[in-house]
């Protein structure tokens, strides 16, 4: 991006930023226990650093959404490859998929609660459930837009239906895998969040529950741009990923 | 007294990610009398459409210039409509609204679009097709829909970017031979539009014009202007005859070697 | 790998279906209570949980809470649907509005919707509002994105051929741009309502006090699992109904687009 276009890029976002310490910082501090200015932020962010507990809490949350995602995934995979090439077993999958999948994670919250308590185990569950559809559902579609002809060129030349499943169908369906794993890992991380929330000792929700309690405004604040910043560091390097891996897409991104 | 001249034309794009220049076209050099059919003959990648694009008014020429009827070509004009290859045909309007479309956006009242559209509907053979959908009708109907809303809008000059690029070979040839009784064939140079016509195909371009521009390859520069030898008006029977067969010689000759060498050269 | 009749599929389908339903009846049933008979509150059988449902419509407390969710998902999505429509097309409109506003919508949109829960409820505390405002971020930004797409993508031959018909800026905008750019705002709007009725339930759960996330929470605490599972049903088909009406709204607004799920 050119000079220009980066500066211009950034005016409005600096601007914001220089607004919000001045009217809080400056001008109005008696706002300041509703929305504390930056500079307030960037210290608690120091301390809560230097303390090791922003560690501690992204870690926890991370290591679930990476429990989460990486069963839903590998349980997700199979049945949309067996979703998209037999039309039995979508027929016997498919009333309990579309079943369960309108039913959003979150709402699943209470019944995992129930199940299993407050902890690991119950935020994996709601990740595991957030993330389990967007991948089932993308390589669905995946297997499905496995060009014909490959499949019919592969035939011609002798392959067997798991040769043509392993050299053909999967690399054929990769990249829409790929960004089902995107999503899901995005929609795993929301869930994860609501979960901590609302049930559990640590991690990035309980985090900012917990300083919603104490009223220290600037904590919640912190937490909320932890999460943000995670959530969008994972969903560049699973594009990254992506550009990486599949580079034979022409890619329109 | 030429109604659209070029004048040593040039066209260079700036790739957006590394900012280097790649020359497409230029300088070209040449003049289209009124009522004239030219066309503009090259292989793919030649430039011809960026001049065609240049005379729309659509893209800017990166030094000469183009002047329609003495003043200098700045931007886009009704009075230069131009048909696409990919008939441009907004897919939410029926045949009826496409073709009246030039006429809404110059403030036409509804009764005097309807008349107007009429006229010209009738004129490439699609009444009964008003109320159609682009999606509902083949290619060579599009295009002829493509055609009416041009000519519905009154456009002196004629701008075709391979319009029949899309259209199946038989249907090909059917359609060109609508496009010059569309066009007033029959009528003296000083009763019809003046038409500026691009294409890859050699039969093509002999059937319909009565001069063609032939170009090099990329960076396109005129390599002849060669004068149709044809009597109008053109027959099927002519695609046939010895003078057809003489011209495609020649203009095969001359693009030959530009294709082949096209051909071999990488795709940057 | 033949292909089968749609009825012979149909019918597999329902076989699966009263299956599953079946397998429901009999962990409850039979295979909980044989583990521990206090388990049964984990899984209750199918009956009793539609029994349940009779009970709520029946004293129309169910009705309350639908009505309540309903009703501030409805007001939170069409304010984020007219600010994120009109924000969207503006930016993708025009050039230097775009550059300047586009990333400070991009630096708050990697922010989960729900991870301002707690911001939400030191600002406006427990109630409406609060929830509305959860909604109206989870709406806002996939409609704003997807109405820059939208007026992006418009194909660039239809702007030539209505410039070359001598058409002004607004016009084309009017006959061109909007018109082409519908589809896909139509989707934006779609996938918004989505992910607003998700922010809602969230919203619901740890803040309110009416409300299907506040039914199937409150439920929870009184260890009412069959109200739990009425809720997470009733919070399902609420949200595929409304999810169908607007692909119906949008195969009715724009026939002319191709659809893909």
């Amino acid at each position: 991006m050119s000079l220009g276009a980066r500066g211009r890029a950034l005016a409005l976002p600096l601007a914001f930023v220089a607004t919000w310490q001045l009217a809080t910082g400056i001008l109005m501090p008696s706002l300041a226990s509703a929305l504390p200015p930056p500079s307030k932020v960037l210290a608690e962010a120091w301390g809560v650093l230097a303390s090791g507990d922003l560690l501690a809490s992204a870690g926890h949350s991370l290591w679930r959404v990476l429990g989460g995602v990486v069963v839903a995934v590998s349980l997700g995979i199979p049945v949309g490859v067996g979703i998209g090439l037999s039309a039995l077993f979508e027929d016997i999958v498919d009333p309990a998929v579309e079943f369960l999948r309108p039913i959003p994670p979150i709402a699943w919250i209470p019944l995992g609660i129930l199940w299993f308590g407050i902890g690991d185990t119950q935020n994996m569950f709601i990740i595991f459930l957030g993330a389990f559809f967007p991948v089932v559902l993308n390589t669905v579609s995946g297997v499905r837009a496995v060009d014909r002809s490959l499949v019919w060129a592969a035939l011609t030349l002798g392959g067997s239906r798991g040769q043509i499943i392993k050299e053909i169908v999967l690399p054929g369906a990769l990249p829409l895998i790929l960004t089902g794993c995107r999503i899901g890992l995005g929609v795993g991380w929301m869930a994860l969040v609501a979960a901590e929330l609302v049930a559990a000792r640590s991690g990035l929700g309980f985090m900012i529950q917990s300083a919603r309690y104490a009223l220290a405004t600037q904590r919640v604040i912190l937490g909320m741009a932890v999460i943000g910043v995670l959530g969008l560091l994972m969903d560049r390097g699973m594009l990254w990923l992506e550009r990486h891996v599949v580079p034979w897409v022409t890619s329109a991104r | 007294m030429p109604r659209l001249v070029i004048a040593d034309v040039t066209k260079v794009y700036t790739l957006p990610r590394n900012g280097t220049a790649l020359p497409a076209l230029g300088p070209v050099n040449f003049t289209v009398d009124e009522g004239e059919f030219v066309t503009l003959l090259g292989p793919s990648g030649c430039g011809k459409s960026s001049l065609l694009r240049i005379v729309a008014g659509l893209e800017a020429a990166s030094s000469g210039v183009a002047t329609f009827d003495g003043e200098p070509i700045q931007g886009p004009s009704s009075r230069r409509g131009m048909v696409f290859q990919e008939y441009a045909l907004p897919p939410w309007k029926t045949v009826q609204d496409n073709v009246e479309l030039g006429l809404k956006f110059r403030g036409v009242s509804k009764a005097r679009r309807r008349e107007i559209a009429a006229r010209y509907i009738t004129l490439v053979g699609l009444v009964g097709f008003e109320d159609r959908y682009p999606h509902e009708l083949s290619g060579g109907m599009r295009q002829r829909c493509a055609l009416a809303r041009t000519l519905a809008n009154d456009a002196e000059l004629l701008l075709m970017d391979e319009p029949f690029g899309a259209v199946d070979a038989t249907t090909r040839e059917i359609i060109q031979g609508e496009l010059l009784r569309i066009w007033g064939e029959h009528l003296s140079p000083r009763e019809r539009k003046t038409v500026l016509f691009v294409t890859h195909s050699i039969d093509e371009a002999i059937y319909l014009s009565d001069r063609v521009v032939v170009m090099s390859r990329r960076p396109g520069v005129i390599k002849e202007v060669y004068a149709d030898p044809l009597p109008r008006p053109r027959t099927d029977e002519v695609r046939s005859s010895p003078e057809f067969l003489k011209a495609r010689d020649h203009l095969w000759s001359l693009v030959r070697d530009e294709a082949l060498r096209a051909m071999t050269e990488r795709v940057d | 790998m033949r292909p089968r009749s749609a009825g012979l599929r149909r019918a597999r389908r329902l076989v699966a279906a009263l299956v599953l339903l079946a397998v429901w009846q009999a962990c409850s049933v039979v295979v909980l209570p044989r583990v521990a008979p206090y388990l049964v509150i984990l899984l209750p059988p199918p009956l009793a949980v539609a029994s349940a449902f009779l009970d709520l419509a029946r004293t129309g407390d169910i009705v309350v809470h639908v009505l309540a969710s309903l009703k501030r998902v409805v007001g939170a999505f069409l304010i984020a649907a007219v600010s994120g429509v009109g924000l969207g097309v503006v930016i993708g409109w025009w050039r230097t509005f775009g550059d300047l506003v586009d990333p400070l919508v991009e630096f708050f949109r990697p922010i989960p919707p729900l991870a301002w829960i707690p911001l939400a409820i030191l600002w406006f505390g427990i109630g409406d509002t609060q929830n509305m405002f959860i909604i109206f971020l989870g709406a806002f930004f996939p409609i704003v994105v997807n109405s820059i797409a939208a007026v992006g993508g418009v194909d660039r031959t239809l702007v030539w051929g209505a410039l070359t018909l001598g058409g002004s800026r607004w016009q084309i905008l009017r006959e061109i741009v909007l018109p082409g750019a519908l589809p896909t705002v139509l989707t934006g709007l779609r996938i918004g309502l989505g992910v607003g009725w998700m922010a809602l339930v969230a919203a619901e759960l740890v803040a309110a006090s009416s409300g299907l996330g506040f039914l199937i929470e409150d439920s929870r605490n009184l260890l009412f699992t069959e109200r739990v599972l009425v809720g997470m049903i009733l919070i399902g088909l609420l949200g595929l109904v409304m999810d169908r009406g607007m692909r119906l709204l949008q195969a009715w607004l724009v026939p002319w687009a191709v659809s893909w799920r």
